[in-house]
């Protein structure tokens, strides 16, 4: 493994232009992901993890702007890039799947069609040698009857049969870093198996590395090497998957992993579940100090004051596990 | 001690017209739901579990009475719904109630919550002036809200809030049955627990039985007392949750809980997902529908329709399938 992340995001700061002024949908964001390495952003709608998935893809929507950081790929800023060479990086080195395939798609054309045309806007392949690939890739990602789903249109194709093209359309190039953003969601959870069973398998052969977006624990649990938990539009914890999962630090992902029931917990031996009261406050809100102070069972007054950083925390701190917070669980390092 | 039945479907078949062509004449019938049967008892949470298309929220809806059933019954409490009359059945409704799947499409945007809380009470003709604004104000305090809230739009609310309004909504005629359509599904993670719990605390306050309607397998493994299993219309395993959670029998039981992602870390998964799609309704598979996917599928499956029938000691856990 070269020692030179695939991609580093420093401090990334994204707004959207708003009626009521810009607000600030990620807030200072760094992650790294390694070469064939799968890390998980996690948290709840609106915490910034998706804004921060476009705008390493450069996909954003017009109202909104990166305004700060940096996202460099293979060491190369790629925010400073000109507009030309960043779409080069896109459906090349760089891609993307998102959460709902029955949209990503387009209604009237052909399966074949659209995963050619990845060839041919990046030059890849010329018209019949693009069938041929076409075709391969389909059988890549494991889609039953490949030369029949050429010729198909998207309604004719189940939900988890058009997110293995929209993998397939994703992985045409041999993407170095493919960004997946809530690509399970809206499936069925043997399909979500069947899906998250596929990118694995992917993963080894081609080295992919991967940013898997998602609100699941439990599907990070299966996937991530590295998790980074998102509030607010910040980072609250990141590290290892194991050492997150299993010695939360920050309250937030202590709370939510606490809200979800475990297997073979039943409310009948008396468990009840982890409440986090209240909801995320709206961005447009201010708030002085930590973000999460208004729902945190831990808050003191230093955390109405200062804006925690992330800092190493007892458990797993050789492994980069740190988290945003005055009073973790556990301890700081 | 045998606990008084409160709702049962008996051999319960829904279907639906599928209409074609230029004079949108009926091409087929899709039978969503196909010859269940369940039985909620009193105090129980009985959840129904499968994937998208297999008849689940049809279901729940004809055991409101939202959709009549084409073929089988309807008892609750004892009482054959079909051979009630318009009067007898209205009565029956109070008992059954429903929360809906999304919070965002079953509230009124146009209607103060007040409004909507009013509702239940103005179609059963119960309390008015003074006494309807006590229930409603004592209804809103119940789900974990203020007065203040009804005088707000939906559109002011959170996921979360509006879904306890669809509570208190269902709650207004004080029912004995709830039947919960995928009632956290469209929540964020931190506000499930926070309207699960509340579900939990008001069946304990008010002695309510639930059918509890969900994909969510761990929620159904936590709440439920008894859990059914459909795939395509029909019922392929029903136990006890702890059984069926401890020792699923079916093999789609089986396939299903091996696909839910396990939440403690670890790299690898011992079973191979579950292969291809559930086909679709009108062009269901002979014999068992499960044969295309099932990993042990024998001749007989593709031929006969297995019937549920008991495969424990205890004559609790039955399942259709022919190799058990």
């Amino acid at each position: 493994m070269s020692a030179e992340p695939l991609l580093q995001v420093e401090g990334l700061v994204t707004t959207f232009k708003t009626s009521r002024g810009p607000v600030r949908a990620v807030d200072g964001v760094s992650l790294n992901v390694a070469r064939g390495q799968t890390v998980c952003i996690a948290g709840e709608s609106g915490c910034g993890k998706s804004v921060t998935a476009l705008s390493v893809m450069g996909l954003l929507p017009d109202s909104a702007q990166v305004e700060g950081g940096a996202v460099r790929f293979n060491g190369v800023d790629v925010l400073t890039l000109p507009p030309a060479e960043r779409r080069g990086l896109r459906g090349r080195k760089l891609a993307m799947i998102f959460q709902e395939p029955m949209t990503a798609l387009n209604p009237v054309l052909t399966i074949g069609h659209q995963v050619a045309e990845v060839f041919a806007i990046h030059g890849t392949a010329g018209r019949r040698e693009a069938r041929e690939k076409v075709l391969a890739l389909l059988r890549q990602v494991k889609i039953p009857d490949p030369e029949r789903r050429y010729d198909a249109y998207p309604h004719q194709l189940s939900g988890g049969m058009k997110q293995r093209v929209m993998i397939a359309m994703a992985l045409a190039n041999r993407p170095e870093l493919l960004i997946a953003d809530e690509p399970t969601t809206a499936l069925d959870v043997t399909i979500q198996a069947q899906v998250l069973h596929l990118l694995r398998e992917l993963q080894r052969e081609l080295g992919t590395g991967i940013v898997f977006v998602t609100h699941d624990l439990a599907v990070v649990a299966e996937i991530a090497d590295r998790v980074v938990v998102m509030y607010g539009g910040r980072v609250v914890e990141q590290g290892g998957v194991v050492d997150v999962l299993e010695h939360p630090a920050h309250p937030y992902t202590v709370g939510l992993l606490g809200a979800r029931p475990r297997p073979g917990q039943t409310r009948h031996d008396g468990h009840r579940l982890n409440v986090i009261p209240g909801s995320v406050p709206s961005p447009l809100v201010r708030i002085e100090g930590c973000r999460y102070q208004t729902r945190c069972p831990r808050v003191q007054a230093r955390c109405r004051e200062e804006v925690p950083a992330l800092a190493p925390v007892a458990q797993g701190a050789a492994d980069g596990h740190a988290a945003a917070c005055h009073f973790p669980e556990g301890g700081l390092a | 001690m045998t606990v008084p039945v409160l709702l049962q479907a008996e051999g319960l078949s829904v279907e639906f017209p599928v209409r074609g062509g230029l004079l949108k004449r009926e091409i087929a019938r899709l039978r969503a739901v196909d010859n269940v049967s369940v039985t909620l008892r009193s105090g129980e949470v009985l959840g129904i579990v499968g994937e998208s298309g297999c008849g689940k929220t049809t279901l729940g809806r004809a055991m409101v009475g939202l959709y009549p059933p084409t073929a089988g019954r309807l008892l609750v409490e004892g009482r054959d719904v079909a051979t009630l009359d318009e009067a007898q059945r209205r009565l029956l409704t109070r008992d059954v109630q429903m929360v809906f799947q999304d919070p965002f499409a079953s509230l009124n945007p146009r209607k103060r919550i007040r409004q909507i809380l009013e509702v239940p009470f103005e179609v059963h003709g119960l309390a008015s002036g003074a006494e309807r604004e006590a229930r409603i104000r004592e209804l809103v305090e119940l789900v974990g809200l203020a007065p203040e809230h009804l005088d707000r739009w939906p559109h002011e609310l959170s996921g979360g809030q509006r879904q306890r309004i669809g509570v208190a909504r269902a709650l207004a005629l004080q029912p004995r049955v709830m039947v919960l359509d995928e009632p956290l599904s469209a929540l964020d993670m931190s506000i499930q627990s926070q309207v699960l719990n509340l579900l939990v605390d008001l069946q304990q306050r008010f002695g309510l039985s639930y059918v509890f309607i969900s994909h969510d397998l761990s929620i159904v493994e936590y709440l439920c007392d008894t859990v059914a299993v459909m795939y395509l219309g029909r019922v392929v395993e029903t136990a006890p949750a702890a059984a069926l959670f401890a020792a699923p029998r079916h093999p789609y039981t089986q396939a299903l809980l091996a696909a839910v992602p396990d939440p403690v870390p670890r790299r690898e998964r011992v079973t191979r997902p579950l292969e291809g799609d559930v086909p679709s309704p009108l062009q269901a598979p002979a014999g068992c529908s499960f044969h295309p996917r099932c990993p042990l599928a024998q001749a007989r499956c593709r031929e006969s329709v297995p019937e549920l029938r008991v495969i424990d000691t205890a004559g609790l856990q039955r399942a259709a399938c022919h190799l058990l």
